[in-house]
């Protein structure tokens, strides 16, 4: 009797467990009716970029993505948008759980080694985000001032190579970054300026926040997908041109990062790179 | 491997895990101590007040009182734990934070901890302490406390190894730790990341699986018998 009942419970036990398997597993195929979906990555926590709010995707490359998927023949209604965060990218191409990750997602040589990218789509670069009254007007201002950053970025690297003397605080998302700064505790924030003026275009900091001076870098944002996919990469460089050449790209960019925001007129808008 | 660890300064960031999980530890068994004596001492007031830390603090996320520290106490509240004007301002201040968030959090499991000791001792120790005419105080001290932390070895041990792992929360406010090694080099060197994993994951065996051995030969050989 006794044996009998702990057999029933191991049973129960790993039938529970094979149920939860199947749950965490990916079941792309399981969506209902309407025609295949496209799963893409995209960022949801990056005003300006891609964000979140309830059920609504808003952000530059949320429209760039939503752009390109329907030129692939996707309707908005078929897209699954996918949260990826940087350091999750890689993986989520990799296992295929996306087919495109655009999410602020600058083209290297070292992410190359796993990933394709087609684009760019837009080229950013590094600068600086400071109060609207901060006497900070650019790169040699920040001597000596407290400048915030996210943990396992390039960002405060590169400001150290153009101004060594400084203190860097660093926190693990920028929504951090731009409290602290709004709270005075810290002189300057930097990463891409389109992070930036994702921010200072954001109802709670607008008015409170301004960038600061030149960009000092270029960001090439690419969309990523699978190694090796030439079709796709094509398919979507074409989408990307189109964008250029009926005005969208441009109006995109008003739309999301502010009127305010002046991008960088001598390599924007780019012209996307051959696939391989 | 090489790579990993003279890249990415592992040793030290071992090192500032180490000291946050000592430090944290002495800090929090202090902390939990008293907070434990708030809550067996007779006077009402005094009880009332180590239940609503216990009540608040414990199981509250460690990450939101983390960056309540961070948050509140630095950039609103203005306290600032280090030298405004140093360099090294945002590491000590952090590193400080860091280790005021800890403390408060673990001190709640280590006044529960005590408290399961002291529930182990037969009430008529304390009954027979105070009527030869001890103090409250002298009868913790000499009857209550000593025995209570013999008999609260286990729990105490598991919130310790609990704090070892905790340490990695830390990263949140930017202290150089060993999951804020482990952020960097997902972004730097994420072909090293799968070696990076079992490094920081030997590393954590290491530190808690000899505190778990020791802690149990201790605890059998301290339990008070009766």
């Amino acid at each position: 009797m006794h044996l009998r009942r702990s057999t029933v419970s191991i049973a129960i036990l790993a039938a529970a467990g094979l149920s939860l398997t199947a749950c965490g597993g990916s079941s792309g195929d399981s969506s209902s009716g309407s025609g295949d979906k496209i799963k893409i990555g995209t960022k949801f926590d990056q005003p300006g970029l891609g964000l979140k709010e309830g059920n609504k995707y808003t952000g530059f490359d949320v429209d760039v993505a939503t752009y390109v998927a329907g030129k692939m023949g996707y309707k908005p209604d078929q897209i699954e948008w996918v949260q990826a965060p940087s350091k999750q990218r890689e993986t989520l191409i990799k296992s295929g759980q996306v087919k495109l990750v655009v999410a602020s997602y600058s083209i290297t040589d070292d992410r190359k080694k796993e990933v394709s990218f087609a684009g760019p789509y837009f080229i950013a670069g590094q600068s600086l985000l400071v109060k609207a009254d901060s006497t900070i007007n650019g790169v040699k201002d920040v001597k000596g001032k407290k400048v915030c950053s996210v943990t396992g970025s390039t960002s405060v690297e590169n400001l150290k190579k153009e101004q060594p003397d400084l203190v860097p605080q660093k926190f693990d998302t920028y929504s951090k970054c731009a409290e602290a700064l709004s709270n005075g505790v810290i002189d300057a924030m930097t990463t891409d300026d389109t992070i930036l003026a994702g921010y200072a275009n954001q109802s709670a900091y607008k008015g409170k926040l301004k960038l600061a001076g030149d960009t000092f870098s270029e960001e090439n944002y690419g969309i990523g997908l699978k190694k090796g996919d030439t079709a796709t990469c094509e398919k979507v460089n074409t989408a990307i041109k189109d964008m250029v050449k009926d005005g969208t790209w441009e109006k995109l960019v008003k739309a999301d990062f502010g009127d305010s925001y002046e991008y960088n007129q001598k390599t924007n808008p780019p012209t996307p790179a051959t696939c391989s | 491997m090489n790579a990993l660890f003279s890249q990415f300064d592992l040793w030290s960031a071992f090192w500032m895990t180490i000291k946050l999980t000592v430090i944290g530890a002495i800090g929090s068994l202090i902390l939990g101590t008293l907070v434990a004596v708030l809550r067996l001492s007779p006077v009402r007031m005094l009880r009332a007040a180590g239940t609503a830390y216990v009540t608040v603090f414990r199981n509250t996320p460690l990450t939101l009182i983390v960056f309540a520290c961070s948050l509140v106490l630095w950039q609103t509240l203005g306290i600032t734990l280090a030298n405004d004007h140093s360099r090294d301002f945002f590491t000590v201040n952090n590193f400080r934070l860091a280790l005021v968030a800890l403390i408060v959090y673990h001190a709640s499991f280590v006044c529960e901890a005590l408290r399961s000791g002291v529930n182990t001792i037969p009430l008529g120790q304390a009954e027979a302490a105070r009527s030869i005419g001890l103090t409250f105080t002298q009868s913790l001290r000499e009857v209550v406390l000593p025995q209570a932390f013999r008999g609260a070895v286990t729990p105490l041990g598991n919130t310790l190894i609990a704090l070892t792992k905790n340490t990695t929360v830390v990263m949140t406010i930017g202290v150089a730790e060993l999951a804020y090694q482990l952020a960097r080099i997902n972004e730097f060197r994420s072909d090293l990341l799968n070696l990076a994993f079992a490094v920081m994951a030997m590393l954590f065996v290491i530190l808690t699986v000899p505190v778990g051995i020791f802690l149990n030969t201790f605890s059998k050989r301290l339990a008070v018998k009766r």
